[in-house]
């Protein structure tokens, strides 16, 4: 895993905003007239969602944006587990490891969705650098309680929830999100 | 979703807040909700005063319904009308307490009826801003909410002059970041102004005196809100009559683990003793084994033992109330009869375990959510929860050693109590009661 090196050598985050990025960005901070403060978070989303990631640049250019130090910023990148520092693979697979989910098998789910696409089972990736497949298509973690208790065991495979979640549904699971 | 979650409702449900939800065919676009009846309790609100509306909801005996139990219109009632302060309401929409599982079918199937909710609470409490605060492990839910606010404004039931009345309110969707934390909330108004989700010291800052920026804020659980709507439907008589004396309505109990149907089922407070629930509406126990343990309100309730029995006092046949013991599968679910079994109704969230199940393991895996998201503000919480943490994951894997079940008493009796907020104890009552519960399997281990 050389995820690293792409966040410390590659072109810097806030030299590539799109305009698209930036009208989102400039609409999150209506949603705020008390306080430009509370648009942090849904700045940290909109840039996550585009670049993977967030990059000093990054925090450094929200906070500018919210005229906040870049301190606000990198204390909530690092304590929030959502938000990474590193890239993740390209599909980004977090399975549930709370007691109904673990009732119902997920940690045999998690280590099979490991051994499905080449990751080491014993990295633990619990909490902001999940480990990344070889080819980077693949970032497999555990993620605390997903709230879909009755369906367990429960995977978000990036946006969707898969529900009732088997060791035979895996390999179509991953072919779905292949392209 | 789940198609299991489509059948038709069980004799023992009454579906109130869910009956949109579970219809097939029912979508969450505006058009649907107005067509079976939606934002008529809205129009019914804005020709009320404010106080009537809170009467309302305080005659309807709802209880909130994120955990702690608060009478809503008690709260309500906390928040004066006119002391020239900008007020706030913020939806909890932050469900991550494992074993609860009912809001995230809320704000996927039915938007527009908590939208509605919180117009009318918007209005009884003269708040101009309001804020859903969704977990962003629901990203879809962010989006359809966000899409149902904007379909909401254009036909004018949020925004400038609402129906006409003269009255402004904007809401919007704040999306969290994977901390459980933030469902506490004090955390959660940090959370939403910017910051890290520490939770703020009660007193002074009860959010309904210092609440979002440091104004008067109510915030309440998405299905809480929801009820409110509901309310103003059937009517405050009715709907208290539904539920046991102080908890009133429905409650969604989420049901999980080792039964035949898993799943949210909407109930009457008091509708059905935990037995019934377990062995009627879910079809009892998974392939035939036996019933061994129960959470029955989310991960921080207090563990039941099967077999166990309760002393408490119940009406006699001659309406005296008696001492009486109550075994556990006969216990009703509703607040106060958990509350005498000395534990709680909390979230809803009933979590079954089989007597295949070790519970050295079960705390384990607890332990290891409350390591996880302890948030670090507070010493003994910080600390202690890591420690435990540590033990239990030891003595799995067989390295128990013999003073382990007296020391892990003293990490969580010195937790619970000596923190800022009630995650304190949210992560020491699972340790005290497993313990208490279950003594055999820890010293088995140690």
């Amino acid at each position: 895993m050389d995820t690293h090196a792409a966040t410390s050598t590659g072109p810097k985050q806030a030299d590539q905003i799109p305009t698209d990025l930036l009208a989102k960005i400039d609409e999150a901070v209506t949603h705020y007239p008390v306080s430009k403060r509370s648009a942090s978070l849904p700045l940290l989303h909109l840039w996550q969602n585009h670049f993977g990631f967030i990059d000093d640049s990054g925090v450094n250019w929200i906070a500018a944006r919210l005229d906040l130090e870049p301190i606000n910023i990198l204390e909530l990148v690092t304590f929030y587990p959502w938000f990474r520092q590193e890239a993740p693979g390209k599909t980004i697979i977090r399975v549930c490891r709370t007691l109904s989910c673990a009732l119902a098998g997920s940690y045999d789910v998690r280590e099979k969705f490991c051994k499905a696409t080449g990751i080491d089972p014993c990295a633990s990736g619990h909490h902001h650098a999940p480990p990344v497949s070889p080819d980077g298509k693949y970032s497999v973690e555990f993620v605390e309680c997903l709230a879909s208790c009755g369906s367990a065991p429960v995977v978000l495979v990036n946006d969707d929830l898969h529900e009732d979640v088997t060791e035979a549904d895996i390999p179509n699971i991953l072919t779905q999100y292949a392209s | 979703m789940k198609s299991l979650l489509l059948l038709p409702p069980h004799p023992k449900e009454r579906r109130i807040v869910f009956q949109n939800a579970w219809t097939q065919g029912y979508t969450p676009d505006i058009d649907c909700y107005v067509k079976h009846g939606g934002y008529a309790e809205l129009k019914k609100a804005l020709g009320m005063k404010p106080a009537e509306i809170i009467e309302e909801v305080k005659k309807a005996n709802l209880r909130g319904r994120g955990g702690a139990g608060f009478p809503c219109g008690v709260k309500w009632g906390f928040i004066r009308h006119d002391d020239g302060k900008p007020h706030y309401i913020t939806c909890n929409g932050d469900e991550s307490e494992p074993g609860t599982f009912k809001d995230r079918y809320i704000l996927h199937n039915d938007p527009h009826q908590l939208i509605e909710g919180m117009a009318i609470a918007a209005f009884a409490l003269n708040v101009h801003l309001a804020y859903i605060y969704i977990r962003c492990e629901f990203p879809k839910a962010a989006g359809i909410v966000a899409k149902a606010i904007e379909e909401a404004r254009a036909k004018g039931f949020l925004g400038k002059n609402i129906m006409g009345s003269g009255f402004d309110i904007e809401m919007y969707v704040h999306q969290g970041a994977g901390a459980y934390i933030c469902g506490e909330e004090t955390s959660l108004i940090e959370s939403l102004e910017g910051k890290r989700p520490y939770p703020r010291i009660k007193p002074p800052y009860f959010p309904a005196v210092l609440g979002l920026y440091m104004s008067p804020t109510i915030v309440n659980n998405v299905e809480t809100f929801c009820h409110v709507k509901q309310i103003f439907k059937i009517g405050s008589d009715e709907y208290a009559k539904m539920g046991t004396p102080g908890d009133g309505g429905t409650r969604v109990m989420c049901v999980s683990g080792d039964v035949m149907r898993p799943g949210p089922y909407e109930i009457p407070a008091g509708g059905v003793t935990l037995g019934e629930l377990i062995n009627d509406v879910c079809g009892g126990m998974k392939s035939g084994r036996k019933l061994k343990a129960i959470i029955p309100g989310g991960s921080s309730s207090k563990i039941l033992r099967a077999g166990e029995t309760f002393k408490m006092k119940v009406k006699g046949t001659d309406g005296e109330m008696v001492e009486k013991e109550v075994p556990l599968l006969d216990l009703v679910m509703d607040c106060s009869t958990l509350a005498a079994a000395g534990t709680m109704m909390g979230s809803g969230g009933v979590i079954v375990m089989d007597d295949s199940r070790d519970m050295l393991w079960a705390l384990n895996n607890l332990n290891q959510f409350y390591a996880h998201e302890s948030c670090g503000q507070c010493t003994p919480c910080r600390e202690g929860v890591l420690w435990i943490e540590k033990m239990t994951t030891r003595m799995v894997s067989g390295e128990g050693i013999k003073q382990d079940s007296a020391t892990l008493q003293n990490v969580a009796d010195n937790i619970a109590g000596r923190t800022v907020c009630a995650f304190g104890e949210a992560a020491s009552w699972p340790v005290q009661s497993f313990l208490q519960k279950f003594p055999e399997e820890f010293a088995a281990k140690s």
